[in-house]
């Protein structure tokens, strides 16, 4: 039997924030266990929370880049649960009323794109981490974590593959990454996906649903939905029930497991936070913040494309990083030759950025030296092996290009009288070669201009070589 | 000045005194410290007394300031001790409860590091009702709190430990908390004065929660003056607290107008039926009549919603509660069970065992109505309930000014007398909870004894952050009465 796979997913994303949500206390990843603590956020007898507006801003905004409606007044919740992670024994969350709904992200898997829709935002904080000690047998809890502020972004259950997942989370994190709300990183838990999956028969019923958690990396999300599926069809078509539960995804052996089930569920005693007073947004405020969004990644995509005419393929690669963009736009404006700047850009640029392991978002190059570089090039006074070594040397040490090459001694010879002493020379000294090329073997070419470069040393513009050489041949015969 | 001169003496003439320099900031902490060490086998009013030598240092500093000629406050000077669910620095909170029994707070609640700034010197924690859950003072680890005019019977609660204390000049001022009545039934049965403030007018922060939506702290003292010059001072936005919304302090000023006229006052003459005793009954329709008397307006009504109040608080404070209460679970601090050996076992042992009788009822209680299945047929429709009390006193305060109502239907009963019945324990409340559920300001006044000689309270109702004009009707009632100045028998 044919089923279709229902998908519906939860991200949870860290945001970046100086501080906490309820609290002073930096919002950093990586510290000594317990020492981004305060009465607030390790959960004190007598203290209370007060509301980082920042979290607010994260919030509306990308409710506002997911087209969602903003709550002119929302509420918070306390989830309550008891794990030795949450200080309080009860989450700040919002179930009732959440800061924005009904908003939509279009991805594109095959020809036609597809809306997915979003069913909400809401705004809560994070747990701490529980570490399994070195010696012995204790666990302990490092709260750092605990009262970072997070986004929940629910969608409807609109996904039919995990293919469609995975490009949901891709565009989900160009946003956020546009936004600079969210570091983005699935490996350090800063974004963090659940997956609810069912099946459904061809026009029949929604099946029964499980959600699967502890998932690291885009790869597991792909590898989870397809595992999941394939788990919920066995069973289907050996005429069994799925059960109603929340598995763990083992990245390692590639299965998952059953966490608890609905029987056993708990019943996390929701109820209205009475330590805060429900948060009213403005008009003005939505407005404001709506004149703050930045032109995300698709437009710029349709807009490097269509007006400055580089290929699909290379914007794609460069709006990846709000960063690298930006980059990009400058340096295609200050040369005036964007196809020039997008290969500098995905070639050159996005190599060093991959070998060093450097965060796209977070380098920083001087354009204008780019752009030096870029008119140097293709004006002929550098060839492409020293623009190649003068890039790095500006990506690498923020080099001056001018000076740089000028030390060096990297200008191409451009002295007509100096190209053809070295090509006669190559001829003089190669003879044969020269008398193979005149008797058409095209190969004994090569030959000649590897000697004319070097006698060179590798600085003149090769195009002016192969024409001084073809021209000197010519004399010769 | 002897020591017993010092401490008979109300907080704003022991100020006076200090600034006066006829009685030194040490001399008046060393009065009281004796006068509470001495107090606490008799009424078991405090928790802990801080050592001298910190007393000491505290009242040297004030002292210091003082002499360089800096204005701190109206009651600079003045020694106080805070109920114990309130944080300071270095002194233990236990809040009555073997789960905290060893818990010290690494910092001082906004209403104590205003008080130390006003120069005030903090001598000692005091009793009360487990995590401020009971009418009585009798459910905290300590064991109950003794009433001053009789120590057969209980103080009142849950802030019995610092009315009894006040009562027994064994201080002049003290803070408590007031969940559904926890400042002025105390002060009722312990013929003191107490101000339940607006929700909103103090910082909560630094006071540990029973139920977040219904606490507030406020002051306790011989007279309202007293009451007041501590309100002033603890009252105010704070930066800490969302829901502590008065932007400025509550003014403080010592006017007292020559007569009540044109002050609309509302009798709900259904607190006058069932269960109440004749001589509060009478006592409190007396204190009627001189308000009338001092050409106040005085009127009657029916109070509605009156029999719902006290359901529909015990939903939401113990719901409020068993969330607020989690937090002890034997992890990070506070009683740890030493049977547990699993997070299971670390949660269940250290919690049947740290928590007392009441606490675990209501958190019972409170887990229970906000389970999934009976939210909406009891938390939903207790917040429904609520809504309309609000609407109901808005209504009433388009017509007067105060409500004049007793305080308790009783006067206060044998310690052990009580106990074992909750609901009977519960209906206690039924004059005081409505105001918590809808956020009012309230005082208690001392107006009279009943016939074994226990004290009776009045209460006066106001609309929210009407405390100004409650403060000035309370403080003509105290010019015309003497109630408030009668102390306990035998007591020095």
């Amino acid at each position: 039997m044919k089923y279709e796979t229902v998908i519906g997913i939860e991200v949870h994303a860290e945001l970046n924030t100086q501080s906490k949500i309820f609290c002073g206390c930096p919002n950093a990843f990586g510290a000594v266990p317990n020492t981004h603590i305060c009465p607030i956020c390790s959960g004190q007898p007598g203290a209370l929370p007060k509301l980082n507006e920042a979290v607010v801003e994260c919030a509306v905004r990308l409710g506002l880049a997911l087209s969602c409606k903003i709550a002119k007044k929302c509420n918070f919740d306390r989830k309550n649960y008891f794990y030795p992670d949450l200080p309080k024994a009860y989450q700040i969350s919002q179930l009732y009323f959440p800061i924005c709904t009904d908003g939509f992200l279009e991805i594109q898997t095959t020809n036609t794109p597809k809306r997915i829709g979003i069913r909400e935002i809401h705004i809560e904080e994070d747990a701490g981490k529980l570490k399994l000690a070195s010696l012995g047998r204790a666990t302990q809890a490092d709260l750092n974590r605990a009262g970072v502020p997070l986004l929940e972004i629910v969608t409807q259950p609109d996904f039919e593959s995990g293919e469609e997942v995975i490009a949901f989370i891709e565009r989900l994190r160009e946003i956020m990454l546009y936004l600079d709300i969210c570091d983005c990183k699935m490996q350090e838990g800063s974004l963090r996906a659940d997956i609810n999956l069912s099946l459904k028969q061809k026009d029949g019923e929604l099946g029964t649903r499980t959600e699967t958690k502890n998932l690291n990396s885009l790869k597991a999300v792909l590898r989870a939905v397809q595992y999941e599926t394939a788990r919920q069809a066995e069973i289907l078509a050996k005429g069994g029930m799925v059960t109603q539960q929340t598995r763990r995804w083992d990245d390692e052996k590639a299965v998952s497991h059953p966490m608890r089930s609905k029987e056993n569920a708990q019943d996390y005693r929701y109820f209205p936070e009475p330590d805060l007073p429900p948060l009213y947004i403005s008009d003005g405020q939505i407005k404001k913040l709506s004149k703050s969004l930045p032109e995300f990644a698709h437009h710029k995509r349709r807009r490097f494309t269509q007006e400055l005419g580089i290929s699909p393929s290379a914007a794609e690669i460069i709006c990846k990083s709000k960063n690298i963009a930006e980059l990009f736009e400058a340096v295609a404006e200050g040369s005036g030759n964007s196809v020039e700047a997008a290969n500098l850009i995905t070639g050159d640029i996005l190599r060093l950025i991959g070998e060093k392991g450097l965060d796209p978002e977070k380098i920083c190059l001087d354009a204008a030296k780019l752009t030096s570089l870029i008119d140097m090039v293709t004006s002929g006074k550098i060839n492409r092996g020293v623009y190649k070594e003068a890039v790095e040397a500006v990506f690498l040490h923020d080099a001056d290009p001018t000076a740089y090459i000028t030390q060096k001694g990297l200008f191409a010879v451009c002295d007509d009288a100096l190209i053809r002493a070295a090509v006669t020379e190559a001829i003089s000294k190669n003879p044969q070669a020269a008398a193979d090329y005149t008797a058409g073997k095209e190969k004994a070419f090569a030959c000649l201009m590897g000697q004319a470069m070097k006698h060179l040393s590798g600085k003149a513009d090769p195009a002016a070589v192969r024409k001084m050489l073809v021209e000197v041949l010519k004399e010769n015969v | 000045m002897q020591k017993n001169e010092v401490t008979s003496l109300s907080a704003l003439s022991l100020a006076g005194l200090i600034k006066a320099k006829k009685i030194g900031v040490r001399e008046a902490a060393e009065a009281f410290l004796s006068a509470a060490k001495n107090g606490r086998p008799r009424h078991n009013t405090f928790i802990s007394v801080c050592e001298d030598g910190e007393v000491f240092q505290q009242a040297d500093a004030v002292q210091k300031k003082l002499n360089a000629g800096e204005e701190l406050s109206p009651l600079a000077g003045v020694p106080i001790a805070l109920k114990d669910n309130i944080c300071t620095v270095g002194l233990p909170a236990t809040c009555a409860s073997k789960m905290l029994k060893n818990f010290t707070p690494v910092y001082d609640a906004t209403a104590v590091q205003r008080l130390k700034a006003a120069g005030l010197v903090v001598i000692g924690k005091l009793n009360m009702d487990e995590f401020a859950m009971g009418g009585s003072s009798e459910t905290g680890v300590f064991g109950a709190v003794k009433n001053p005019w009789n120590t057969a019977c209980v103080a009142g609660g849950s802030s019995g430990g610092s009315a009894a204390a006040v009562a027994a000049a064994e201080i002049p001022v003290a803070l408590g908390s007031d969940t559904g009545g926890s400042i002025r039934q105390p002060c009722s049965f312990c013929g003191v004065s107490g101000i339940k403030p607006t929700y909103g007018a103090v910082s909560r922060y630094g006071l540990i929660a029973y139920a977040s939506s219904l606490d507030q702290i406020g002051p306790i003292a011989r007279d309202i003056d007293d009451c007041a010059a501590l309100l002033h001072l603890i009252s105010g936005a704070d930066g800490r607290d969302a829901t502590c919304t008065l932007e400025k302090p509550l003014a403080f000023n010592r006017e007292i107008p020559q007569n009540l006229s044109g002050l609309k006052i509302g009798i709900p003459k259904n607190y006058f039926s069932d269960g109440i005793e004749s001589d509060v009954q009478s006592a409190v329709l007396n204190a009627a009549k001189q308000f009338k008397a001092a050409k106040a307006n005085v009127d009657e009504f029916i109070m509605p919603l009156t029999e719902y109040t006290v359901p529909a608080y015990y939903v939401i404070a113990a719901a409020e509660a068993s969330s607020n209460l989690s937090r002890y679970d034997g992890i990070k601090y506070g009683f740890k069970s030493e049977n547990a050996k699993t997070l299971r076992e670390v949660y269940q042992m250290s919690r049947s065992e740290g928590f007392g009788e009441e606490v675990k009822r209501r958190i019972m209680l409170g887990s229970f109505v906000l389970s999934s299945g009976y939210y909406d047929a009891f938390y939903k429709k207790a917040m429904q309930t609520r809504a309309l009390i609000k609407a109901e006193f808005a209504k009433l305060f388009d017509s007067y000014d105060i409500i004049l109502a007793p305080v308790a239907p009783t006067t206060a009963y044998k310690i052990g007398q009580n106990i074992h019945d909750p609901i009977k324990m519960y209906m206690g409340d039924i004059y005081t909870v409505s105001v918590n559920l809808a956020g009012l300001p309230a005082v208690s006044l001392p107006c009279g004894f009943d016939k074994r000689a226990m004290p009776i309270g009045l209460q006066l109702i106001g609309k929210a952050f009407s405390e100004q004009k409650l403060i000035t009707a309370a403080k003509y009632f105290q010019k015309i009465t003497d109630w408030h100045t009668k102390k306990p028998g035998g007591e020095k």
